[in-house]
């Protein structure tokens, strides 16, 4: 009786799914190939140490995923609605920041500004870009989806406006770091800056009543209103908090190949991102969340992508697999199938006290 | 209330893409007419190209245009930019209406044309395609300059053949699937890896063009742990994807290394890695058609006549170890 409360308890935590799918890939793995799991410790071109194996490229490569979904997760709660144009502005904060570092020439022997300076600068441009998202979504109340689609149109054409259509390269070395190894640490980059949006994200919500006000405005604006919240301005801050973790995976992203392609840095990612908060378990209509989950589901797709990748799947056949997972997903959260299942529930273990309890 | 949101909504779309014209406009210069002020003897051409910003290829191919069919070198000269084929069409309509004496088209779209190059014909201009076929009767126009895809990927294995490996151990990165260029370069390969004991693909994935996809690939396959020692991507953008997967495992490459390093179009700074002996060889596609088109022009206009109505142009492929900076200046695009 205890143990099957326990276990209930454990299946009811919105965290249970992504841990379900990470379990499920990890046993796949484990039986279709042990060496999945090897983790090797060698020597870069440099000569520094690094970490290598498939757990490491999927903490890599994921870490982008993880940032955007922290974003992704607060829009959806407060707006109910995603954001489709994240991609293209990466294109964009990815161009503003090679803009910068190499000045008017694209091919620059030195940095023409300090890396940081780039940086802040992308944040700036990319909050903007957000807060547009933002004011047509708060103020205007145009549905999220159509209301970024601008962008999602426009981005990329801006973004190779901003170098002049120029494909600029750094040289410099240092800026690799941020998408690569530094020097003497052999865990990728990409995974620190993730942990530290994390535990920014962890301290703002333990710390501040952002969390608490994008699931009220997302629950009920009406309610959330005569309890003397600003509905419109909430919406409109989790976009521009979006707009930072998106120039944040931006650096990441073009740090990694220290240069950039317009029309194809970071396709489809807003997919993936939106993939993420599903796969945590959150309502895509809005209201409750739950942030790690969401970054765990961020890691289960990278897991997932890895493993088609080793399995030497057509990478233009990935995306068929992820739309399985999301009807999996979208099917298993509809009302009419939750019902269902607690019906089934109710029926095995000829209990019926269990409290239907909303999700949704 | 509802009916005003829609309309703000597609009023600011509007106005954002209006914006976004303005941003393609202000590099290209949509339709720029170059003044007639000396008149009489100049050569009319209108040349409708697709929009210079797709890519490094179409940017070097519009400046090449630019540059030859100037008043200098007696030619007066209209451009018009299109991705879109309808859009081309009507800016071809334009042209014949203005009595320019050549038509010159890389058309956006194989299908449409027929009617417009019909009216061309009837109005006595001449048209010369560029770059791209189109599906019309070879009487609809005089000339049809294109590259060769299947060539270059012939080039480019038989330029890896004559590196006498002992055993080739081929990642393969193709571009989208389906594209003209995607094809040609993945045939040879496929031809040689077939006829051949000695070659085999490790693996041969689409990373559509896309650097972060190509990492991803090969990332992949250094953490399975097999053997692979030539890289042949099917563009450069992708090939450096490639190169930072292996840097970062500290795999050699390039001149004398490990892993033999592949990639196509020449971009410039994909030819400066190879005069830094980082990778061994890039195949070119060539975008410079304008001095091909000038010569068809000048045999048309002293009453010769073409002996071949397809012209398939040069391509090379450049080695690491016999390239020079004077390359990298002439054919880096």
């Amino acid at each position: 009786m205890q143990k099957n409360n326990v276990l209930t308890r454990l299946m009811r935590n919105q965290i249970f799914i992504p841990v379900a799918a990470l379990i499920l890939l990890a046993i796949f793995n484990l039986i279709m190939d042990p060496s999945f799991f090897k983790i090797t410790l060698g020597y870069n071109s440099v000569g520094n140490p690094v970490l290598s194996g498939y757990l490491i490229t999927i903490l890599d490569y994921g870490s982008e995923l993880a940032i955007l979904a922290i974003g992704m997760t607060l829009v959806t709660a407060a707006s109910g609605g995603q954001d489709i144009s994240v991609g293209a502005t990466i294109a964009i904060s990815g161009s503003v920041v090679l803009r910068v570092l190499c000045g008017t020439n694209s091919r620059p022997e030195t940095l023409q500004a300090p890396i940081i300076v780039a940086f802040l600068i992308s944040c700036v441009a990319a909050m903007l870009f957000g807060a547009f998202n933002g004011v047509l979504v708060a103020y205007f109340k145009i549905q999220p989806m159509v209301a970024t689609l601008i962008l999602f149109t426009a981005g990329r054409s801006i973004a190779a406006w901003i170098n002049n259509n120029e494909l600029p390269i750094i040289s410099d070395p240092v800026f690799g770091y941020f998408g690569g190894f530094i020097p003497g640490i052999p865990i990728p980059t990409p995974f620190f800056i993730a942990v530290a949006c994390m535990i920014v994200i962890a301290l703002v919500l333990r710390f501040t009543n952002l969390g608490l006000y994008t699931q009220a405005v997302g629950i009920n604006e009406n309610s959330s209103k005569l309890n003397g919240l600003n509905p419109a301005f909430i919406k409109f801050l989790t976009f521009v908090i979006l707009g930072l973790c998106v120039a944040v995976a931006a650096l990441i992203k073009v740090s990694r190949i220290s240069s950039i392609n317009y029309s194809v840095i970071a396709k489809d990612i807003e997919m993936d991102a939106i993939l993420a908060v599903a796969l945590g378990g959150n309502a895509l209509s809005g209201g409750k969340f739950n942030m790690a989950a969401s970054i765990l589901g961020a890691y289960v797709i990278q897991f997932l992508t890895t493993t088609l990748y080793k399995f030497n799947v057509q990478s233009d056949a990935l995306p068929a697999y992820k739309a399985v997972v999301v009807i999996i997903l979208v099917v298993m959260s509809t009302p009419v199938v939750r019902s269902w299942l607690s019906e089934a529930g109710k029926k095995i273990k000829g209990r019926t006290s269990q409290k239907a309890k909303e999700v949704a | 209330m509802k009916k005003k949101l829609v309309a703000l909504l597609t009023a600011s779309a509007m106005a954002l893409s209006l914006i976004g014209c303005g941003n393609a406009s202000s590099t290209s210069g949509n339709s720029t007419s170059a003044p007639a002020s000396s008149g009489g003897d100049l050569i009319k051409v209108g040349i409708i190209n697709n929009d210079p910003n797709e890519s490094g290829y179409r940017t070097a191919n519009d400046k090449d245009m630019k540059a030859m069919f100037t008043e200098a070198n007696g030619y007066e000269a209209s451009f018009a930019y299109s991705l879109k084929n309808d859009e081309q069409i009507t800016a071809a309509q334009k042209f014949i209406q203005d009595g320019v004496d050549y038509l010159l088209l890389s058309a956006a779209d194989t299908a449409g044309w027929d009617s417009v190059l019909k009216d061309a014909q009837d109005a006595g201009v001449r048209v010369i395609l560029f770059d791209r076929t189109i599906d019309a009767s070879e009487d609809l126009y005089e000339a049809s300059i294109v590259s060769d895809m299947a060539k270059e990927g012939e080039t480019a294995v038989n330029w890896l053949k004559e590196q006498g490996l002992s055993e080739y151990k081929v990642i393969h990165i193709q571009g989208v699937m389906g594209s003209a260029a995607q094809q040609g370069r993945t045939g040879a390969l496929d031809a040689q890896v077939a006829a051949d004991s000695n070659w085999s693909l490790v693996t041969q994935q689409t990373a559509e063009w896309n650097a972060e996809k190509a990492q991803q690939i090969v990332q992949s396959v250094i953490d399975s742990g097999e053997a692979f020692n030539v890289i042949y991507a099917e563009n450069d953008d992708m090939a450096k994807g490639a190169v930072a997967a292996l840097d970062k495992a500290n795999i050699s490459h390039g001149v004398g290394k490990d892993v033999i390093v592949m990639g196509f179009d020449c971009n410039k700074w994909a030819l400066q890695e190879l005069l830094a002996q980082n990778w061994n060889y890039d195949g070119q596609c060539n975008p410079f058609q304008a001095s091909y088109i000038d010569e068809i022009i000048k045999t048309l206009e002293s009453g010769g006549t073409l002996s071949e109505k397809t012209i398939i142009m040069d391509e090379k492929g450049f080695d690491a170890t016999k390239i020079t900076q004077d390359d990298v200046d002439n054919y880096g695009i």
